[in-house]
């Protein structure tokens, strides 16, 4: 191994994973990067919208660090800790400077200052911007740093290499990690004095999803299967526009309706004010007169309109849909931008208007686009701790234990981490909770190595050669299979499932049912045999080992969402429709049996300084933020008709 | 993940297609090509298809073959992964729409279109449509492709910057790294051996990514490793104008211009260390 006394891996080179690593070069330790893809291909690129944080305009307006606090709280309806959110609301200012340091493009105004948009939960513009691409440019701006201290030797990448487990030791502390080269199939062991996952979300367990194509949460499973609990799996963000394709759900970032965007289905008043359908629903929207627009978020929520927070978008959107009053009958409404103008809209929004145009055909300066709910965001993930200041308002900087998974050692990062959101993401929170968790918790996991009494290098061999041997035997138990089983046709029917089981709307009997899918699933999984069975980047076995690691992750989920009966965020059940809070103002946390199924407890979520409150939105009827209609027969998502 | 298969339900306007594919299972390996029929959705992409194949790896012949193996990321044309030649031109495959690639409705077989996929060529081939770009992430290296902040402390923020200015950094900042503008590039020639690639020429995009953080007010106080680079061998001369660079590019990043304005600063550059005696 490497001369140097101490070492820190972190397995994953998006945001979160590259801020960290910054980090922890910066503090003086050596790092070694793990990553499936070259960390500049990343899924932190897909970023669309912007980032949050408060700033000199808002502050004149009224707004606040406070304020983004309490709006990510009542956003993720209760359910997040509140000192990390309190902590990187705080942070968040201090990290758009940074990144503007960096060099990061963000838009600027007339006078050069950076330019702010509206995104969805708040009243107020907070959400830097760069173009189209925000996570891409911000992710550059980490990858260049990174490699900055890469050309210094500080840190060491190993890209194209997969995380295979944690190698954890006698006394409970993950010190290294299995890895595999995806070139040459070579299977290693590492040591490091502390490990931090940084391995984004897991979108892929519900087949076509808004996410890269290896976000399949395999390495978060992997860690739940070692030991390290799991948080709040049931909640998973929908986002309410993304358009239909064939091999993924394209977004259409929430910036398009912060920048003025309208939501609407064809439909016809009724004299009672009622709106019914449209008699010619599939008539081409530019000729449909305004009086026959239902612009249904704007009328059913007049304080925030268009930018009501995903979760209830997007059931409105499922709703209206479910009603029959979609366009054409069919599951999909409009997001319009036709009225802002080609000008405003190609300087604004240029990236994503490309995408539709790329990927529809159509142009959205002309025509409104046509868009559906898609999975998106992974609220829920390895379970973390933290030390709050004692009055609660934030975190203590460099504490060792920050962001800390159930196994002492192992940390969890960025969207692999379920902090900071709660039930519902709010748009625009996740870039900013990805730099904060590397740059905040970076320096307590440098803190935790430097302290630490026992490190890697005591370890004896023989730990790290006999976990290396249990993946080769894993391995060439997956290569030698002969049974029947396709690993694809598992992954379709997984992704299908989960979909109509636990993204929208859920219920207790139809979360029951995918379950036994998921075990039927799981016995079919152990029989798969590999159409490849060579040993030079295979990728048909990277993926059979990945499904069966998300199967493992989809049990927890539906378990979490099956044992938490009521409604909150992301996360409905339509035979338990309200919160409750005297039962489950709770975190979800899972532990993996030897078997693959999970077992689920409720940890209450410790008092913070607001207390919670109905989460309305300021809807009309102040009924709850949204009823949608009972449990839907049909799977709707990713099934919109093209 | 394969999102189609053989009893998916069909629209009307589902066809069809031949793939033809450049399969090569590893460094120093021959190359075969093999043929297969996709029936394709309307929407569908070069990378749906692949799925398809990966799920159902046999030829039109019926021969069981191995899944091919290509690289892919974001799928929306962002993260530059999914690079390679399709019908002899090099894109991405995540973008490239079946209908718009190859519009016959003809059935394959005589007289029917062919969608022929092969590797980038400039770089060395891992196994079938994946190549190793390793050396373009070296050249960023050398280029010194970032811009030297103090740290990650609280500093206050960075420069302001007129919206036109934005602009032009935007652009140049777009590049994904994809390697399309290496591979239509006449005076950029496959090199396989590392000891080589620090004087082999460095092409358009890490032209492009100098002049943009020699643009940045502390980039540029690495202006003048960045054209010690730029003037030695592999560097700016290198380049013959042919100008196919900037027809390839997805983003329409402006390489030419960019080569133009590297090419200015590294005359002022040879000029000043001329005086300066280095
Ligand atoms: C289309 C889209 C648009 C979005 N827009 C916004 C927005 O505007 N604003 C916002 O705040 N958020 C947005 N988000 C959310 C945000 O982009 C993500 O939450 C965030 O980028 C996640 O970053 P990360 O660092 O946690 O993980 P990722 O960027 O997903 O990186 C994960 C890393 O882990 C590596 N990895 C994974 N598994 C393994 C393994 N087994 N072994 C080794 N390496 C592994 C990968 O190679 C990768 O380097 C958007 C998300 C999507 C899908
Ligand atoms: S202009 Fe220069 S860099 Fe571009 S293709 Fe021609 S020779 Fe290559
Ligand atoms: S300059 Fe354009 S073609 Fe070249 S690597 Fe960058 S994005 Fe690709
Ligand atoms: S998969 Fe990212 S560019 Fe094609």
């Amino acid at each position: 191994m490497n001369g140097s006394k101490h070492r820190v891996i972190v397995v994953g080179g998006g945001l979160a994973g590259l801020a960290a690593s910054v980090r922890i070069a910066e503090a003086g330790l050596p790092v070694d990067i793990f990553s499936i893809v070259p960390v500049k291909r990343s899924h932190s690129v897909c970023a669309q919208g912007g980032i949050n944080a408060c700033n000199e305009v808002a502050r004149q307006q009224g707004y606040s660090e406070y304020e983004h606090f309490d709006e990510s709280i009542y956003g993720g309806d209760f359910l997040a800790h509140q000192p990390p959110v309190y902590e990187m609301a705080h942070w968040a200012p201090k990290i758009i400077d940074l990144l503007d340091r960096m060099g990061v493009p963000f838009n600027r105004t007339n006078e050069g200052q950076r330019d702010l948009r509206l995104f969805g939960g708040s009243l107020y513009k907070r959400t830097h911007f760069a173009g189209a691409t925000t996570g891409q440019q911000v992710l550059y701006a980490l990858d260049e740093q990174t490699r900055r201290y890469a050309a210094e030797g500080k840190v060491t990448k190993y890209e194209h290499w997969e995380f295979l487990w944690p190698i954890i030791a006698d006394d409970g502390a993950c010190r290294g990690i299995v890895a595999q080269d995806l070139r040459t199939m070579q299977i290693r062991a590492f040591r490091a004095d502390a490990v931090v996952m940084a391995t984004g979300g897991n979108g892929l367990i519900f087949g076509q999803s808004t996410n890269s194509v290896m976000c399949t949460g395999g390495a978060a499973s992997r860690c739940y299967q070692a030991g390290a609990k799991y948080a709040n799996g049931e909640f998973i963000q929908v986002h309410p526009t993304a358009i239909p394709g064939a091999d993924k759900l394209r977004l259409m970032s929430e910036s398009a309706r912060g920048e003025g965007g309208r939501v609407w289905v064809p439909a016809i008043k009724g004299p009672s004010g009622g709106w019914t359908r449209h008699p010619d629903p599939a008539r081409d929207p530019r000729q449909i007169p305004a009086s026959e627009r239902y612009y249904f978020l704007e009328e059913r929520y007049p304080k925030y309109g268009n930018i009501v927070p995903r979760d209830i978008a997007t059931r409105e959107i499922f709703n209206i849909c479910m009603e029959g009053l979609g366009v054409a009958g069919g599951n999909m409404v409009y997001l319009d931008l036709t009225h802002l103008g080609r000008e405003y809209i190609e300087r604004k929004l240029l990236g994503i208007i490309e995408i539709y145009r790329k990927f529809v055909g159509e142009d959205p300066a002309e025509v409104p686009m046509k868009i559906f709910p898609g999975v998106h965001y992974t609220m829920g993930g390895l379970w973390t701790t933290y030390t709050p200041k004692p009055d609660l308002k934030g975190m203590t900087l460099g504490a060792p234990n920050s962001m800390m998974c159930s196994v002492p050692g192992l940390y969890a990062f960025g969207e692999v981490n379920y902090q900071y959101h709660g039930a519902n993401r709010l748009g625009a929170n996740a870039l900013l909770s990805c730099i904060f968790d590397g740059l905040f918790c970076g320096l307590g996991v440098a803190n935790a190595v430097r302290d630490a009494k026992r490190l890697a290098s005591d370890e004896p061999q023989a730990l790290y050669d006999r976990a290396a041997e249990q993946e080769n035997a894993k391995q060439r138990r997956l290569v030698e299979g002969k049974g029947d089983q396709n690993p694809y046709q598992i992954a379709r029917e997984m992704g299908a499932e989960m979909t109509a089981a636990s993204t929208v709307v859920k219920s207790g009997p139809r979360l029951e049912q995918a379950l036994a899918k998921i075990a039927e699933l799981r016995d079919r999984a152990a029989r798969i045999s590999l159409a490849d069975t060579g040993m030079w980047t295979n990728q048909n076995l990277s993926f059979a080992r990945a499904t069966a690691d998300m199967l493992t992750l989809a049990d927890a989920i539906l378990r979490g969402g099956l044992e938490r009966r009521e409604s909150r965020g992301s996360h409905y059940r339509t035979d338990f429709p309200e919160r409750n809070d005297a039962e489950f103002l709770a975190t979800t946390v899972a532990q993996c049996n030897p078997d693959g199924t999970s077992r689920i407890a409720f940890e209450p979520v410790p008092k913070g300084i607001v207390e919670p409150r109905k989460r309305t939105y300021g809807k009309k009827d102040d009924a709850p933020a949204s009823k949608p209609a009972d449990a839907p027969k049909a799977p709707a998502l990713a099934l919109a008709a093209t | 993940m394969p999102t189609a298969t053989p009893n998916a339900p069909t629209s009307s306007r589902s066809r069809t297609v031949r793939f033809a594919i450049v399969r090569c299972d590893g460094p120093g390996k021959p190359e075969r090509t093999e043929l297969f029929d996709v029936p394709v959705e309307p929407g569908a992409n070069i990378i749906s298809c692949l799925q398809w194949i990966a799920a159902n790896p046999v030829t039109i012949e019926g021969v069981r073959t191995t899944p091919p193996t290509w690289d892919s990321g974001c799928l929306e044309e962002v993260c530059g992964s999914c690079t390679m030649n399709i019908n002899g031109r090099v894109r991405q495959a995540c973008s490239a729409l079946i209908d718009a690639v190859s519009p016959s409705t003809t059935p394959p077989g005589p007289g029917g279109a062919t969608i022929t996929l092969e590797p980038m060529r400039k770089f060395p081939v891992v196994r079938d449509l994946c190549v190793d770009r390793a050396r373009f992430f070296r050249n960023l290296e050398r280029i010194k492709a970032w811009v030297p902040v103090d740290g990650t402390y609280s500093l206050g923020a960075g420069p302001t910057e007129s919206p036109d200015h934005q602009a032009t950094r935007y652009a140049l900042s777009t590049c994904m790294t994809c390697g399309c503008c290496l591979e239509a590039c006449p005076q950029f020639l496959r090199e396989d051996k590392p000891e080589a690639w620090d004087t082999s020429f460095v092409g358009a995009a890490v032209i492009s990514q100098a002049v943009l953080f020699n643009d940045h007010p502390t980039g540029a106080t690495l202006k003048p490793q960045r054209l010690d680079v730029l003037s030695g061998p592999g560097g700016v001369n290198d380049c013959g104008n042919s100008q196919n660079c900037v027809k390839v590019c997805p983003k329409e990043i402006p390489l030419t211009e960019s080569i133009g304005a590297a090419g200015r600063q590294v005359t002022v550059h040879a000029v000043k260390k001329f005086f300066s005696g280095r």
